[in-house]
């Protein structure tokens, strides 16, 4: 099969899967115990100002219409209208996401470069100590539930030693003129150091494993002694021959990694109190906003299927040894 | 002897039950499983991790059992004297015996602790089984009749695979109401993919393996080729997802906890620290109430993590220890 048609067939998969997502969710919704009407209406309004609410957010079609106008919506995407405070969804998530997406790429950043030197090291260094401790290592950060990593960081440098801030992205006093001026500011950085670098620490287990896995795999392979017989020194033997190699599955895993991650990020959100995404979303659902809730979930699942298909794509086109069948 | 009866000879011991080679059939099969599973035992207790892996789980199990035995205090017993002030722990000189103080709301932390171990172990091991039991069925039916039925199984695989775990869980328990029974749904219908893909592609080479063949040739059952010659295969690979599993479900047991979504009726892990937090017992600097929590979960999630990754030994040989 033909590049292309791998692509072509991949897309329509992409498609399909968002289609059944969102069609899951749709009927989530409509199937769940409690009317969302009650959510919206107080009894002691006027019954035309509650038919006039009802039909506002479209509670008033029949099933069919409502399916339709929800997919339609998704593709447009126009994702209706907050419950809570009347701003458009779509408008909420261009607010938040900005947020999630700065934290997260800071966080997955710092964890795959550590985590790829660190499995490269330990590969290198089988059977040893060192490679037992990053080994280890690896296997307590990712379980150790980062919320509760984010709970010490604050006690002992926010609340004991007073040297990062206890919650926000920003000092309340600071005001930023556009987005980029507020993420480039000092304060900025000051804020977003402790929740990436503890969403880091989470994060890094995993690339650290794979890289060590994949290490030990082209390490046996033929060419690596060939490379050695040839006088190679041994650093280039490491990183030029065998690290180049077996980085491939790694970037792959990254691109899935941000797609996971978005979504991911929740909890480190609640605990710095992180104006992102993710948060906005417990929130939407906790005070039963459900197109907000809605509207950010389809964002945070389109997000993981979307990188999925590009990693997809990525691995074929970096490894020409990858065949379509 | 006709035709019919050596037709009748050759195939009788291939029956699900026949009833003369019944007994000696089933103490072939126990011998068989014994014997798989004694080897796979042999390599992962080989590896001091995983040992101690399990006698953690082991411990935190039997905790779960004798929990009103170990527990000072009930865990929604609250110390009406405690409710005014947070007590500190007896040796740091607070007011009455609390090992480890109270909270806010004056429970005994200790008890809490000790108590927050059954959530933890139900909801980590029924997640394990249904995560491992589904995906290993899907993949056995899929690998192994191919074709349409694993295209369609397959494409149910990929959406599964569009889930993110904790947004989906999240969402699942604000509507189907928190308790433990919905996470664990709600994580089972997002864990099965793995065990479900990679055992899958382990049977399609399976099925094209001899000992298939040869079974296929002499007429047994597609239900007794995978059930005996098929399934006792993959059951490592099983097994690794299924440790796995523990480790996830816990640590998104906790996670959902933690966000405020837990179960109302019982004390966990994660509602103590959502406790903690939401009482600023960060500023306070009451360690004892948000340290013993986490120091537990990670301690029952790595002994998972320890336990599959001596199951990944087993099955890939490549990454075991030169020793």
């Amino acid at each position: 099969m033909s590049k292309i048609n791998f692509a072509v067939r991949r897309t329509f998969q992409l498609v399909l899967t968002l289609w059944a997502i969102a069609t899951l969710l749709f009927a989530m919704f409509r199937l769940m115990p409690g009317d969302p009407t009650t959510y919206i209406i107080a009894e002691t309004m006027e019954p035309e100002v509650q038919e006039a609410l009802i039909a506002r957010y479209g509670l008033d079609q029949p099933m069919h219409i409502q399916y339709w106008e929800f997919l339609v919506g998704i593709v447009t995407l126009d994702l209706g209208i907050s419950f809570h405070s009347s701003r458009e969804v779509r408008g909420i998530i261009a607010i938040y996401l900005p947020n999630t997406i700065v934290l997260m790429i800071t966080a997955l950043v710092v964890a795959y470069v550590f985590g790829v030197i660190l499995g490269t090291i330990a590969a290198w260094n089988r059977g040893e100590g060192s490679e037992k401790s990053a080994v280890f290592l690896a296997l307590l950060q990712q379980s150790t539930p980062s919320f509760w990593t984010g709970l010490i960081v604050l006690w002992i440098f926010g609340a004991y030693l007073d040297v990062i801030p206890m919650s926000g992205m920003t000092s309340r006093d600071f005001r930023p003129e556009s987005f980029f001026h507020m993420i480039t500011s000092l304060d900025f950085l000051w804020h977003l150091m402790a929740p990436a670098l503890v969403l880091a620490f989470y994060m890094m287990g995993y690339p650290l494993l794979l890289m060590r896995n994949n290490m030990l795999e082209v390490l046996s392979e033929d060419f690596i002694d060939v490379c050695r017989a040839k006088g190679l020194k041994e650093r280039t033997v490491m990183y030029k021959h065998a690290a180049r190699n077996a980085l491939l599955p790694v970037v792959t895993a990254g691109a899935i990694a941000i797609g996971y991650s978005v979504g991911g990020a929740i909890l480190i959100e609640t605990v710095f109190s992180w104006p992102g995404i993710g948060r906005e979303m417990v929130r939407a659902v906790l005070r039963r906003d459900y197109p907000v809730a809605q509207g950010t979930f389809v964002m945070l699942a389109a997000a993981v299927v979307i990188m999925n298909f590009v990693a997809d794509l990525l691995y074929s086109w970096l490894d020409p040894r990858v065949t379509y069948d | 002897m006709s035709q019919q009866d050596q037709s009748a000879n050759i195939f009788s011991n291939l029956e699900e039950y026949g009833d003369a080679d019944d007994v000696d059939e089933r103490q072939r099969q126990i011998r068989l499983w014994k014997e798989s599973l004694g080897e796979q035992w042999e390599l992962l207790t080989d590896d001091r991790m995983v040992i101690f892996g399990m006698i953690t789980i082991a411990v935190f199990g039997v905790v779960a059992i004798i929990a009103p035995l170990l527990a000072p205090y009930g865990p929604t017993e609250r110390d009406t004297m405690a409710m005014l002030r947070w007590e500190d722990p007896y040796w740091m000189g607070g007011a009455g015996d609390h090992i480890l103080g109270t909270t806010a709301e004056g429970y005994d932390i200790l008890s809490q602790v000790i108590y927050g171990t059954r959530p933890a172990l139900i909801v980590g091991l029924t997640a394990a089984v249904f995560c491992a039991g589904v995906g290993t069925s899907v993949a056995l039916v899929a690998g192994y009749y191919g074709g349409r039925v694993d295209d369609f199984l397959m494409r149910i695989v990929d959406i599964a695979y569009g889930l993110p775990l904790l947004p989906t869980v999240i969402l699942m328990v604000a509507m189907l109401g928190p308790s433990f029974v919905n996470v664990i749904i709600a994580v089972v219908l997002v864990m099965w993919r793995a065990p479900a893909r990679v055992i899958r592609s382990q049977v399609l080479s399976l099925r094209e393996r001899p000992f298939v063949q040869a079974a296929q040739i002499t007429g047994a059952s597609d239900w007794r080729i995978i059930t005996r010659h098929i399934a006792p295969n993959v059951l490592p690979l099983t097994f690794l997802y299924g440790a796995f599993a523990i480790a996830w479900g816990i640590l998104t047991e906790a996670g959902v906890s933690f966000i405020g979504l837990g179960d109302p009726s019982q004390v966990s892990w994660g509602t103590m620290l959502q406790g903690a937090h939401t009482n600023n017992a960060l500023t306070h600097g009451t360690w004892w109430w948000f340290i013993p929590p986490g120091i537990c979960i990670t301690l029952v999630v790595i002994s998972g993590f320890l336990i599959g990754r001596g199951y990944e030994e087993v099955t890939n040989p490549a990454l075991r220890n030169e020793r």
